[in-house]
């Protein structure tokens, strides 16, 4: 469990950081921020970059900021950044709640977001949040600086539409409106460990039924993704036991799951469609505490 | 007692080992070093069987800090790891694991080269250059399978073991019902936070070898390591570390050992080897893996008229040091606490290409627990008859004591069951709990839709296996109390302990007395600290050694104070006459003084207030409990979560009852991780899938419930002084028992459970057909 040798690289702008991307990219070059993916997966030799490129004394990558009605979080902002809500209105309880599931304590003072993101994980809570809420991601290279939406983001298991020279400075997470209500429900077996399925719900009332449903599934497929049945089920209906049982029967059949030697296929439907109903319980829950 | 402030036996005082545990100043293996060491990495199999081909280090042995890399023809001269000497088996030694594999690799993570190197990350590069050409052989998976070829004239099935007693068959013939029940128990074992670790040294100075990073059985190894080694005993010493966990996987000879051993001796260097995560889980030993066909037969009113039971022992891929124990102990503990007239055990002792098994925590006993009282509970619904009553009309009787289990095989020895008032702990724990209370609290929530249920394990354990331990104790002129014994600490308390027994017989604190273990070069014997025996066998050494120190002082102070020996008393280091305690009195520091070879007068025996006593018993002690486990099940997810727990436990005489608490406590929550969570899965091609923490999962604090604890002491053994039993084991027994019952009656199907663990997509599956079957 120890990493193969290599060169390690600590640049402190940005400009600096992207041209020795550039440089180190062909040689598996990589980006290291909060090392909580990369440093096991060096320690078991899985992965074997020759050069990192250190970005946590990188300026201004730890910014946490409201930017007009988007939230704008830096490649060094922790996962244990979300435990207290960083943005007034329903988005800053929805992130703390969610950052709670991620690892462990000390994993969360050292894991990012944006590193979440890059490491593309399926059963990754931020990964599931920046397709469900609609992220936009910063990439920088030398070649310039792009934006990329979530639903282009990801694109299978660990494998992400960033170039191997971009660093991806920032992940946009636009504020929803503020009587958006939100749901969150994973399952893992034991503290700290990575879900076997979770599901991200969100919802507005109109004339007291559902508009701008939201569904998404993580940790089911190889990348998380937004269920559009199960949305169409929500859509329009009055919230309670009925729609939400329509719509977590929807999600759980319009699933392809992964299989493991632990975990069927019929497994993960049965805890999407559980996970689904308690999200969109605990959304209509919300609704009641806001005395809607 | 307790009201004592001199007395120390049976107080919750407080750990004498604990300050430089929690102030980070322990020295656990890897903090272990010395000046111009090498590190060793293992090259291991990929491959869960295979011919080896080839073997290519020529790349590896060419990279930069590389000294030396051995494979099997390195190291021909020396023979397999050996079994312990109390457990050889002819029949069995074809099955010993080589050093390094020799033509054949039969698991993945056997050992087929060692690389020494400058430093571990070097060794560890030079490792992955090491070229192994394998030719894959067909793999064996599970017990179940047809037996194939171990070698040439040894099959994969090693033995085939009978145990049993009266006539099994007229008890199935004359039965009024008969209960079949087909019933598996999942690979599991202890995964202590601190791994495997050995630090070979070789002072030649002095012509000894050293094996730093010893546990749990240091003599018991070093005894092992003369024969193989070819040492004198006094040339070859094991030492102890602070030990970060044994849980009876820690502390036993392997391959890893017996080459820093050699390396260190060959290469005239030190070498350190430390055990990385993933190779623990694939190479430290494991345990559990049984598939049991169980049959009871019962009369009318449910009484047990005999248990007959043939079942499949995994025992991987090699026969490590303990032979064919574990198989042994699950034969002798199936008819546990109950009266069963007639017995008949068949156990299939085969090799598979996964990790080799040994002992862990009550190795035998948790699989034997759970196969008997899964068929205590089935006979209840057959019967009508409440499972806590069937249990009462079998459990053998206090007044039966000490009641006989004699086997007809003659090389089994018979156990003879020390004392016990099982269903007088059965009472006592079912009120404790508020068990009829919460049979009707669970039946209305069960009415209310919830999937909520109880259950019980009951069980006998055994300890204190003999035959004699002894310890050393002298006082300085300071009054200071050493203890030496050959005994070990795998964090369970074990210097607190003695000093506790000590202090109580010699008439000191406790905290003046220094508990000495694990370093074979200070004392020539030692038991170590294994199926728990330590408190028990070295526990009543140190009693007899305190005991004979009390005497010297007493004559010397006798002399002193010009006072008749029966008249004095000694309280906190001071004696003194019983009757005047605060008159004329001498410290034990004075008569050591007076006694010290340099004060020495002609005729007045041997110098020194010190003593050496020994402790010697033919038979075993028999602890004994009961678990009772409420869980509720999460309809939706199969989740369990255990609600409450109860280890209630008779420990004969409760040295230190906060210590036995916590052995019961952690062991009770190593239970549940066999019971729920932890399993070495490996797929069709022998490949390990629990590889990692991410994919063995150990419950956390967050799974862990607040455990209830019962201690009595109704039945202290009559064997030795100070009624001692033993702890270690009596929380993890039961475990997998209560549990399989509790979700059996959660889910409305007391038999449905008949494989462990209980993963969340087993429950599910078993929901699906408990529904399939009501609807
Ligand atoms: C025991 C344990 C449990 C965990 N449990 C969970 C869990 O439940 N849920 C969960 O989501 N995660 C979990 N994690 C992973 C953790 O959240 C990581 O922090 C996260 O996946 C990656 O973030 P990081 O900052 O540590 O990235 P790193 O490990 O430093 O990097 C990960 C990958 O992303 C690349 N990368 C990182 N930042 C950038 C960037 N700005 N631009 C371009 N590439 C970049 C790196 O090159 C690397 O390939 C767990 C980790 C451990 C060790």
């Amino acid at each position: 469990m120890k990493p193969a040798a290599f060169s390690y690289h600590a640049p402190e702008t940005i400009a600096e950081a992207v041209a020795i991307l550039a440089e180190v990219a062909p040689e598996d070059g990589r980006v290291l921020a909060g090392g909580q993916s990369l440093v096991p997966t060096m320690a078991f030799r899985l992965a074997r970059p020759a050069h990192l490129v250190d970005i946590n004394g990188v300026e201004g990558l730890d910014r946490l900021v409201l930017d007009g009605d988007e939230l704008s979080i830096g490649a060094c902002v922790r996962h244990a950044a979300f435990h207290r809500p960083v943005v007034e209105g329903c988005l800053g309880p929805l992130l703390s709640s969610v950052a709670r599931h991620i690892g462990h304590y000390p994993i969360r003072q050292r894991g990012t977001f944006c590193g979440s993101l890059a490491q593309a994980d399926p059963a990754s809570e931020w990964c599931l949040a920046a397709v469900t809420l609609g992220a936009t991601m910063t990439a920088m290279s030398v070649r310039g600086s792009r934006q990329i939406r979530a639903r282009d983001f990801f694109e299978g298991i660990m494998t992400t539409a960033l170039a191997d020279d971009e660093l991806l400075t920032e992940a946009r997470l636009a504020i929803p409106p503020s009587d958006t209500r939100f749901g969150f429900a994973e399952f893992n077996r034991v503290a700290g460990g990575f879900a076997i399925a979770m599901v991200l719900a969100a919802f507005r009332l109109e004339d007291g039924v559902i508009t701008e449903p939201r569904l998404g599934v993580g940790g089911v497929e190889e990348r998380p993704r937004r269920i559009a049945e199960a949305e169409a089920a929500l859509e329009g209906r009055a919230p309670g036991a009925e729609a939400f049982r329509a719509a977590a029967d929807a999600a759980a059949g319009a699933v392809d799951p992964m299989e493991d030697i632990n975990t069927s296929a019929g497994y993960r439907r049965d805890l999407v469609a559980t996970l689904a109903f308690r999200a969109l319980e605990q959304a209509g829950r919300a609704l009641e505490q806001a005395g809607a | 007692m307790a009201a004592d402030k001199t007395a120390y036996l049976g107080r919750s005082v407080q750990r004498l080992e604990d300050p430089p545990l929690v102030t980070g100043q322990a020295r656990f293996a890897a903090d272990i070093n010395f000046p111009n060491q090498l590190h060793m990495r293992m090259v291991r199999s990929s491959y869960a069987h295979g011919e080896i081909v080839s073997i290519d280090t020529s790349e590896a042995q060419a990279m930069p800090g590389v000294v030396a890399i051995w494979t099997a023809i390195d190291i021909a001269d020396i023979g397999p790891v050996d079994f312990r000497a109390d457990r050889a088996a002819e029949a069995l030694k074809p099955y010993r694991q080589p050093v390094l594999a020799k033509g054949r690799v039969r698991y993945v993570g056997d050992p087929v080269a060692a690389v020494f190197a400058e430093d571990p990350y070097l060794a560890e590069d030079a490792a992955e250059a090491v070229v192994i050409e394998i030719e894959e052989l067909p793999v064996i998976v599970s017990a179940d399978d047809p037996p194939g070829e171990f070698a040439a004239g040894h099959g994969t099935e090693a033995a085939v073991m009978h145990h049993g007693y009266g006539d099994i068959d007229a008890a199935f013939a004359n039965a009024d019902t008969v209960i079949e029940l087909d019933l598996r128990t999942g690979r599991h074992s202890g995964v202590p936070m601190e791994t495997r670790g050995a630090i070979g040294r070789y002072d030649a100075a002095n012509d000894i070898l050293e094996l730093h990073g010893a546990a749990k059985v240091p003599h018991r190894n070093q005894e092992t390591l003369v024969k193989m080694l070819g040492r004198d005993a006094s040339r070859m010493h094991l030492h102890e570390c602070h030990v970060g966990g044994g849980f009876g996987i820690r502390g036993e000879l392997y391959p890893e050992d017996i080459l820093v051993l050699l390396a260190a001796m060959r290469l005239g260097r030190p070498v350190k080897w430390i055990e990385d995560r993933q190779e623990h889980l694939m190479c430290a030993n494991q345990g559990r893996e049984q598939h049991h066909l169980a049959r009871v037969a019962v009369d009318a009113e449910g009484r047990i008229l005999g248990i007959d039971d043939e079942f499949f022992h995994d025992q991987g891929a090699y026969i490590r040091t303990h032979g064919s124990n574990v198989a042994n102990r699950t034969m002798c503990t199936i008819t546990g606490p109950y009266r069963v007239p007639a017995f008949r055990a068949v156990c299939h002792f085969r090799l598979t290409n996964k990790t080799p098994c040994a002992t862990y925590r009550a190795p035998g006993r948790y699989e034997s627990t759970f196969v008997r009282e899964r068929l205590i509970d089935a006979i209840a619904p057959e019967l009508g008859i409440d499972p806590i009553e069937v249990r009462k009309r079998n459990l053998i009787a206090a007044a039966e004591m000490p009641y006989t289990i004699a086997f007809d095989e003659p090389h089994v020895s018979d156990m003879v069951l020390d004392s016990g008032d099982y269903a007088g702990l059965l009472d006592k724990a079912v009120a404790a709990f508020g068990w009829q209370a919460l049979k009707v609290e669970l039946a209305r929530r069960r009415a209310d839709g919830e999937l909520v249920g109880a259950g019980i394990g009951m069980f006998i354990e055994e300890g204190g296996r003999g035959p004699t331990d002894g310890a050393r104790i002298a006082v300085d002129i300071n009054g200071e109390v050493e203890v030496i014994t050959g005994g070990a600490s795998l964090g369970q308390g074990f210097e607190t302990a003695m000093a506790q027994i000590c202090a109580e017989a010699l008439g000191v604190d406790y905290r003046r007395v220094r508990v000495i273990h694990g370093h074979t070069d200070l004392i020539p014997y030692g038991i170590g600290a294994h199926a728990t025996r330590a408190t028990v066998m070295t526990g009543s050494a140190v009693d007899v050694a305190a005991k004979m120190v009390r005497e010297i002082a007493i004559d010397a102070a006798a002399e002193m104070l010009q006072t008749p020996a029966d008249g004095l008393d000694i309280n906190d280091g001071t004696v003194a006459r019983r009757n005047d305690p605060a008159g004329p009195a001498v410290t034990l520091g004075e008569i050591a003084r007076r006694l010290a070879p340099d004060a020495a007068k002609p005729g007045q025996g041997d110098p020194g207030l010190a003593a050496e006593g020994f402790f010697t018993t033919t038979d075993t002690v028999f602890p004994y409990g009961v678990h009772l486990a409420v869980v509720r099940i999460d309809r939706g997810t199969g989740a369990v979560a255990v609600e409450r727990f109860m280890v209630a436990y008779d420990v004969g005489r409760a040295v230190n009852p906060m210590m036995i608490e916590g052995q019961l406590v952690g062991g009770c929550i190593q239970g549940l991780g066999g019971a729920l969570y932890e399993e070495f899965v490996y797929d069709e091609e022998g490949q390990p899938m629990a590889v990692t923490l991410a994919d063995y999962l150990v419950p956390t604090l967050r799974e862990a419930p607040d455990i209830e604890v019962l201690i009595t002491e109704d039945a202290p053994s009559p064997l030795n002084p100070l009624g001692l039993k033993s702890a270690g084991e009596g929380g993890i027994n039961g475990v997998g028992a209560a549990i399989a019952g509790a979700i059996g009656e959660a889910i409305g199907d007391p038999g449905a459970v008949r494989r462990l663990p209980l993963t969340p997509a087993r429950v599910m599956d078993l929901l699906r057909r408990a529904d399939a079957g009501s609807s």
